[in-house]
Order: structure tokens, then sequence, then C-alpha cells
């Protein structure tokens, strides 16, 4: 009897740390932050917009929301970040999503192609790949040809995901073939595996390259034609916020979010 | 209760505090929590597409996955094996300073998310890691590598051995060791004639266990080892990747972990049983 209490205490403690651990890495609310009002004149908006957005665009998004929140204090802007085709899998299967913003085309159109986006998407930015290594760049690499070079630990997207795919074109289109170490499931893992020392170059986008600042070392591909992702966003058509969703669309695509995008490396339209 | 006297009670020595009836209402919880269980099953069934179920699963990148999977988690098991059984000896029969916490923090995996016993790993092992470093040095690289999967497995998998041992261990007791002992038997003839014999069945279904956790690991694998077919791409990283593009393939792929996982884990649970009746015929005059 003695021995089961010792290893329940020893267990619940566990599941205390664990559960502290996992309650601090929720991720934070955004400070709220003054931005010139923009909107006074059109009836006053409120209610909860719940915004899915790819992963790669955690940054500027959640740097927009905060801009919406105070330009309508009523509203309340959550996010759900996450891989564009998980976000789509996620909406046909019935989650609560009034906007939709993804980082390729094909991943809207198997949206609309559920019948679940109202009106026509509107692209509102674009996103090449760039070749990154660790800030030390332990294998001296300085052009894309170096990384595809036999013996570097080259890390990239599985072709499965959109930026696998791009990848994979651009390795065309520079003649090269890539023996990558690994095939990673999100842009993130590559960039993962550069950041910690681990690989010895990665292809992740020009954004992921930014953000990462100076922990990676950027080499431009160099290439002619480049292949350019480009990003959607819609009105889901199940949203019962269509008046927020479109407010909120409205704000990506107008000036004011055309540079939150700018300055994140994104590429205009 | 009234004594409602239980067939199989009638005649026996029983204390009575060791008889239980189960109340209905804990029936009726039980049954909501196996239902629990068994409806998600269910309905992924449901969702296998029967007409492509076989091309699905025979598709090179599917079977590279499997056979990588079977592999590595037959490996991991047997690591955790060589290293659990004298961790769950330790813990159960000697005494020392912070055991307790020892103990505690043995059993961290359990309850730690997988991706964080990978970022563990990666910054000890990895290439810029704390021994990973000196590693490198000497020409061992283990990120990207088969090795670095059966790592994160054996990680992950470990405690659920060393807690079933030890479990068992303590349930078996001393008695018989400490007959051996006075007749004369070496402490290493103890361990391989009375303990292990004894608690042959917890050892059994923690190595089960062990290896069927290793053949579910995502998070850690994922971190620590990376996904290149055939290399550290094992099944669990193939089916979130095929979920990506092609669902019917993930479903399927997902049927066959389970239907693994369930063959492995039902042949070895039927077994374990009559060992400790015949080696310690409990009540016996």
């Amino acid at each position: 009897m003695k021995f089961s209490l010792v290893k329940l205490s020893a267990l619940a403690a566990t599941v205390l740390l664990a559960t502290t651990v996992a309650s601090c890495s929720g991720p934070g609310t955004p400070a709220a932050q003054t931005t010139p009002q923009t909107t006074s004149s059109a009836p006053e908006l409120s209610g909860t917009l719940n915004v899915f957005a790819a992963a790669s665009l955690q940054q500027t998004f959640t740097d927009l929301g905060t801009q919406f929140q105070a330009a309508h204090p009523k509203v309340k802007v959550s996010f759900n970040f996450d891989g564009s085709s998980t976000l789509v899998t996620q909406i046909t299967q019935g989650a609560p999503a009034d906007v939709f913003a993804s980082a390729d085309t094909a991943n809207m159109k198997k949206l609309s192609d559920a019948q679940l986006v109202a009106g026509t998407p509107v692209n509102f930015a674009t996103n090449v790949l760039t070749l990154v290594v660790p800030a030390s760049n332990p294998a001296n690499i300085t052009s894309f040809a170096d990384a595809a070079k036999p013996g570097i630990k080259l890390v990239v997207c599985a072709a499965q995901v959109p930026c696998g795919a791009a990848a994979k074109s651009d390795a065309a289109s520079a003649g090269l073939t890539l023996t990558p170490v690994s095939e990673e499931l999100s842009v993130t893992s590559v960039l993962g595996k550069v950041t910690s020392g681990e690989a010895d170059a990665g292809l992740v986008y020009v954004t992921d390259a930014k953000s990462a600042g100076t922990k990676v070392k950027t080499i431009p591909l160099g290439l002619a034609k480049p292949t350019i992702n480009e990003y959607p966003i819609a009105t889901v058509s199940s949203s019962k916020q269509q008046d927020l969703a479109k407010a909120f669309i409205a704000l990506v695509t107008a000036k004011e979010g055309q540079k939150v995008l700018a300055d994140a490396g994104f590429g205009a339209p | 209760m009234p004594a409602l006297a239980h067939p199989k009670l009638q005649g026996r020595t029983q204390q009575p505090w060791q008889f239980q009836a189960v109340p209905r209402w804990v029936f009726a919880l039980a049954a909501l929590g196996a239902l629990f269980i068994l409806l998600p099953l269910f309905g992924m069934v449901a969702k296998v597409n029967w007409a492509q179920f076989i091309p699905l699963i025979t598709s090179e990148s599917s079977l590279d996955a499997l056979v990588l999977s079977l592999k590595t988690a037959t490996a991991s098991t047997a690591l955790c094996l060589i290293l659990g059984v004298p961790l769950a000896l330790v813990l159960a029969r000697a005494h020392f300073g912070g055991q307790r916490i020892l103990r505690a923090l043995i059993l961290l995996p359990l309850v730690v998310p997988p991706v964080v016993g990978g970022l563990a790993l990666l910054y000890t092992f990895g290439r810029e890691g704390l021994i990973g470093r000196s590693l490198n040095v000497l020409g061992i690289d283990i990120a990207f590598s088969t090795t670095a999967v059966i790592m994160a497995q054996t990680f992950v998998a470990l405690p659920f051995l060393v807690l079933s041992l030890e479990g068992s261990l303590r349930t078996a007791g001393q008695k018989y060791e400490a007959v051996a002992a006075t007749l004369g038997a070496r402490p290493s003839t103890v361990l391989r004639r009375i303990t292990l014999p004894l608690v042959l069945p917890g050892l059994v279904s923690g190595a089960v266990l062990a290896f069927a956790r290793s053949l579910g690991e995502f998070g850690a694998t994922l971190t620590f080892a990376g996904s290149l077919q055939g290399v550290t791409r094992t099944l669990p990283l193939e089916i979130y990747l095929q979920r990506e593009i092609d669902p019917d393939a993930a479903v399927a792929l997902s049927f066959l972990l389970i239907a693994v996982a369930l063959v492995v884990v039902s042949l070895a649970y039927r077994t374990p049983r009559s060992p400790l009746r015949t080696l310690v015929p409990r009540g016996a005059p």
C-alpha cells in the first residue's frame, strides 16, 4: 500500500509539472496596441472572429488582429494557425471558422470545392523559398548548388506539403538534384533543424528566414524564375460573422495590412 | 451490503475485505469509458476505403514505413529490456538516498509531451548538444539516422517497462529470494532462477507496452530524428504526411498500425497468466 502511495504522489508531481509546462506554452495574448481609428462611420462591429490562417502567417496576422481589435473595441479576434491542409480538414469537419487564409491556392481550392467559400478568394501575399544555414555555417555553403552536394545535411519539406513542392520545382529550375537527409512535414520543422544547428542547410520561405533573425544566414537561391507561392484569403460560407470577416479581409488587403506583410518579407500579390 | 454469497467464494478462506461487489453505476460509467475508446476506432474503420485498401498499404512508401516501424520498435524494446530490467530491480530491491526522486524523474517521459522529449534528446545528442558535440568530433552523428529513431522510441517507452516490472517485483515480494539465498545461491543465481521467472508476466506485459508505445511514437521521432523514407519515416510519420494529400491512405495506414498493435498486445497478454500461478501456488497447502 505504501508503495502505491509513493508511486501515486510521484506521478501526481510529474503530472503537475507537465501541465504547468503545457499551460505556459499557450499563445500569449498580444498587448493592446494603439492604432489610429480607421472606420468610424460604419455600424459598429462586435463579436468574436475566428481566423484560420496558415502557420507562416502567425506573426503578421497576430499583429493585424491586434490592429483590428484596436479599431473595433467590441471585437475579439481569435486565431488558429496550422498547416493549410490541416485547417481545410478542420473547417470541412465543422470547425467554427470565419476567415481562411491559405499558404497556397491548392488548399483554398479544396475548400471552395467543398462549397465552403463565400465569394471569390483574394490573393493578398506571395512567398518564395530561400536557402538558410546556421549562423556558424558549419559546411561553408555559399550557393544553392553547394547545398545539393553529397555529404551536406540538407533538410527540406516533403513534396506532399506546399513548401516541399516549391523546393522540388526550384531544384528542377536550378538543374540540381537534392539529396536531403530529412523531408520534414512542415516548414517550421525545417527551420528548427537549421536554427538548432542539426542541419547544414534548409530550404524555407523568405519570411521564415527573416523571422529567425540572426540565428540563420540567408543565401538567396538566385533563380531567374523562382516558384512563387500565392496566399489567398476568403470568408468561410458557413460563417455567422460575414460582416466581421469582410472587414478583416479588407484590413489584410488594404495599405496597413500590406505594409505589415511586406515588413515580414512577403511579396505583393 | 447484506451477504449475497458469491458461489466461488463459498468454502474459501478469503478475508471479507477482499471481496467487493461492483455497484451498478460503476458498470454504467465503465461502459461509457469503454465506448469512449472504442467508438473512435469504429469511426475510423468506417472511413477505410476497402476497395483501395491493399494498394494503399502496399505502396512503396507505406511498406518502407511499416518495415522501419517494426524494426525500430523491436530494437527499442530490446534496449528497454537491457536497460529497464536492471533499473526496475534497483528501484524495487535496493535502498539508497534519492530513490524516490530518481523514480519520479525516470517516469517523466510518461507525462511529458513527446515533442519535449525529442527536444531534450536533440539538445543532448544532437550535433550541437551536450554529448553530441563530443560524439561529432569522434565522427558519430546520430541525428537523421535510424539510431535516432530507436533512441527516441526507447526514451518514451522505457518507463512503461520499468513501471510494470517494478510493480511485479514488489508484488512478488522477497520470500523466495531470501530462501534461495539462505540455501547458498549467489545473487546472480537468485536473479536468474527465482526473481526473473517470478516476475515473467510483468516483464512480458512491460515489454509489450514498450513495444506498442515505440510503434506509436511520433513527436520525439519527428523532433529528434527527422523524416526520410526508409531511414527515419516510421508509420506514424508516414500517416501524418499522407494525411496532407491522401486522407484515404492515412486512414488505411492507421488501420494497419492499429491492427499490428492489437495483434502484438493480444498475443502477449494471453500467455503470461500461467507462469506465476504454476511457480507460486498461492494459498496452496
